[in-house]
């Protein structure tokens, strides 16, 4: 009778244990014979062995900085009193930094940026930019999705100081040459020292949009034909179909991008840095991460305040932390990975 | 609901997916399309619900044109191959989305909803997420809110080609009993021709965007117009054999270099007016096993060696090589034919087609 490879193949792996010291039938090569402490040793060295780069980036990058931080902020170090390091001296910092006569503004000011940036731009705009992309035919999308990519392409500083050639105040800035009157109003008011919000907005928003939409993109082409076929039939319009069945399904990216997007700009101040410098006047677009660095490394009053721009830093991890469970908890992170029930009909 | 599918047509950039299509279906009927995948059968079936729109023809519903009428308007229910249900809802939520998009009120949709999933059998599993749900279960769901709308036509895409094959069997009844219950309008796609002949009170066969033939099942079967009807309809499939025909004094007889067969005057005068060979189809179970084989059967028997068994429980499938000619037939499994038998096999000649090699078409039936 004629035997089949496969069914042979199949025979052997069944009837004798895999690492028995029989040569492997797809191989040929013989397996040496290993203990099951052995094995388990293997497996662990494995997982650590993938595990371990971003441990060890995480350990070398986040833990100990964020420990040298916490031990920073409660000393007085800075470069007027750099001979005394480590001098303790307990809350002095953190109480400084609570009755900072500016320190209402720049919590309202890092709120307003974060949010406002986040939601009309690095989730509204991304969102609204898959959508509508993922709507036309594919070529023309794909344009749309690049052309929107570009200022990524630029290197930040180029596309900063573009924008603030655009902004700047009458008679310099672009705007302010194209349309010297806007809706009656004198486009004056329009420019950089203006409404410096609005500039600060946009500039972050426009880069920060492309982001997430790429992320939302990949998300709603990977939605199934049929159930948008099916939530037709089922009588939704295109307005429905949207908030009930396209929103729902890209739950996790919206996660992913609600998260990191509030992290990343809660900690970035280097476009705030180079459009406005936190002005124009006092505190006027200054947000906590751009505080800290200048009280850091920024020369203040001929002096740095190592410990206390410490002390800012601190404060503003620990809120960023919280707003990452808040996040998770808001999303129900839990319910997305419950483990399915399936039983038999 | 009556259904008139006319001239109808779908091509994407020279690509055709559906070529003059023309059929109308009864009220009340269950139509499947049947045919091989990319056939065109599941693009007609989205023009009906309003998905695709046509390259050319026209839908009507009742009469009526609804080539412009958007999906929701069409009091369609559909069901999917892939159930397509919402993940992010519970059962009740897929069940009453359509009556919710109907703004019916809470006390209307919670009614409905009940009833729908109580006649489906998924009463008491309302709550669950549909990961939470077998395969069987979730193409309930899934009929549920076809039919919760109580839709003028039901239209089904493969519904079962995702099921194992007891459910299939078992969901096939349900579906078929329920549409006649409701006389539902219904169109049921499926590449399944046993699913078609069961299920089906007509069936159009399509091939490459063409649809070959639209009949009554036994139609189809016992008197297929094309070649590719014959061959698809049926399982295990028609066997094909080459022969030439040829007729004198009123005797007929089918020819190659492996047979010689008397047919019936009334099945082989059309093809003995043909020169060169034609198709000759024969069912494999139109065939009887003769233990001794008497001379005086020439010409009404077929010998041959046995090369292949397949049991199938209830008889085998037996793969029998005619002096070259591969045949399959199916023969009583208490004769007990082994590999290497030469066994003979007395054919039904009344029950022969035959086919024009050249247009494809059947030389039997017009």
């Amino acid at each position: 009778m004629r035997t089949f490879g496969l069914l042979e193949k199949g025979d052997i792996s069944l009837t004798k244990p895999l690492d028995s010291d029989v040569p492997d039938v797809a191989t040929g090569f013989r397996r040496p014979q290993r203990s099951a402490l052995g094995r388990r040793f293997r497996a662990t060295v494995t997982a650590y062995g993938f595990l371990g780069p971003a441990m060890a980036l995480v350990l070398v990058f986040f833990i100990v900085p964020g420990i040298l931080l916490l031990i920073l902020s409660f000393t007085e170090l800075s470069s007027a009193n750099f001979n005394d390091p480590w001098s303790y001296i307990g809350f002095d910092n953190f109480s400084r930094l609570f009755t900072d006569r500016f320190f209402p503004k720049i919590l309202r000011n890092t709120f307003f940026y974060v949010f406002t940036t986040l939601i009309l731009f690095n989730l509204g705009l991304a969102l609204l930019l898959a959508l509508v992309t993922t709507n036309m035919p594919r070529r023309a999308g794909f344009f749309f999705r690049l052309v929107w990519l570009l200022p990524r392409l630029t290197p930040s500083v180029v596309y900063i100081l573009m924008w603030r050639r655009i902004g700047q105040a009458d008679p310099f800035g672009i705007y302010n040459q194209l349309f010297p009157e806007f809706l009656g109003a004198s486009g004056g008011n329009l420019f950089l020292g203006g409404s410096p919000w609005t500039f600060v907005i946009l500039t972050n928003g426009f880069i920060g949009a492309s982001f997430g939409m790429i992320i939302f993109t990949s998300a709603l082409e990977s939605i199934p034909k049929d159930l948008l076929t099916a939530a037709k039939v089922d009588g939704a319009s295109l307005w429905r179909i949207i908030r009930d069945i396209k929103i729902p399904l890209i739950k996790w990216p919206l996660l992913f991008i609600s998260t990191y997007q509030t992290l990343s700009l809660l900690t970035s101040f280097e476009y705030i840095l180079l459009l406005t410098d936190g002005g124009p006047g006092l505190f006027t677009t200054e947000v906590w991460a751009l505080t800290a660095y200048k009280r850091a490394f920024a020369s203040y009053a001929g002096n740095s305040q190592w410990a206390f721009g410490a002390t800012w830093a601190i404060v503003l991890v620990t809120v960023a932390l919280i707003l990452a469970v808040g996040y998770v908890k808001m999303f129900k992170f839990n319910e997305l990975i419950e483990e399915p029930r399936i039983e038999n009909l | 609901m009556r259904v008139e599918i006319k001239n109808l047509s779908k091509a994407w950039d020279g690509v055709v997916g559906a070529d003059n299509i023309n059929l109308d279906i009864s009220d009340g009927d269950l139509v499947a399309f049947l045919g091989p995948s990319g056939c065109g059968k599941t693009t007609t079936l989205l023009m009906v619900a309003g998905i695709y729109k046509p390259s050319g023809g026209t839908i009507s519903f009742d009469g009526q044109v609804v080539n412009e009428v958007a999906p929701k308007d069409r009091g369609i229910g559909m069901v999917f191959q892939s159930y397509a249900l919402y993940p992010h809802m519970s059962v009740f939520g897929n069940i009453s989305y359509p009556l919710k998009l109907q703004k019916v009120d809470k006390a209307g949709i919670k009614q409905r909803v009940q009833k729908v999933a109580d006649m489906m059998g998924i009463g008491d599993l309302l709550d669950r997420k549909i990961a939470q749900l077998s395969g069987g279960q979730q193409q309930r769901v899934s009929l549920g809110r076809a039919l919760v709308k109580e839709p003028q036509l039901l239209l089904f895409d493969e519904p079962l080609s995702n099921l194992d094959a007891r459910l299939r069997l078992t969901m096939r009844g349900e579906i078929k009993r329920l549409q006649s219950d409701l006389g539902i309008t219904s169109i049921y796609v499926t590449h399944d021709q046993v699913e078609a002949m069961t299920m089906a009170d007509k069936i159009a066969v399509m091939s490459k965007g063409v649809l070959q033939a639209y009949d009554v099942p036994e139609a189809l079967y016992d008197r297929p117009k094309t070649l590719f009807v014959a061959g698809f309809v049926g399982n295990p499939p028609m066997n094909f054999l080459d022969v030439e025909v040829t007729g004198s004094d009123g005797e007929f007889r089918a020819r190659s270099e492996a047979i010689d067969l008397v047919l019936p005057p009334d099945r082989a005068e059309k093809a003995a007016a043909i020169k060169g060979k034609v198709a000759m189809g024969l069912r494999p179970e139109d065939v009887d096993l003769v233990s001794d084989a008497s001379p005086g059967a020439a010409g009404l028997t077929l010998g041959g060696m046995v090369e292949g068994v397949e049991p199938l429980g209830r008889e085998d499938l037996v793969g029998v090589s005619i002096n070259g000619v591969e045949m399959r037939v199916l023969v009583d499994k208490t004769k007990g034919v082994k590999v290497g038998d030469n066994i003979e096999l007395a054919v039904d000649t009344s029950k022969i087609q035959l086919f024009d090699k050249e247009t494809e078409q059947s030389l039997l039936w017009a």
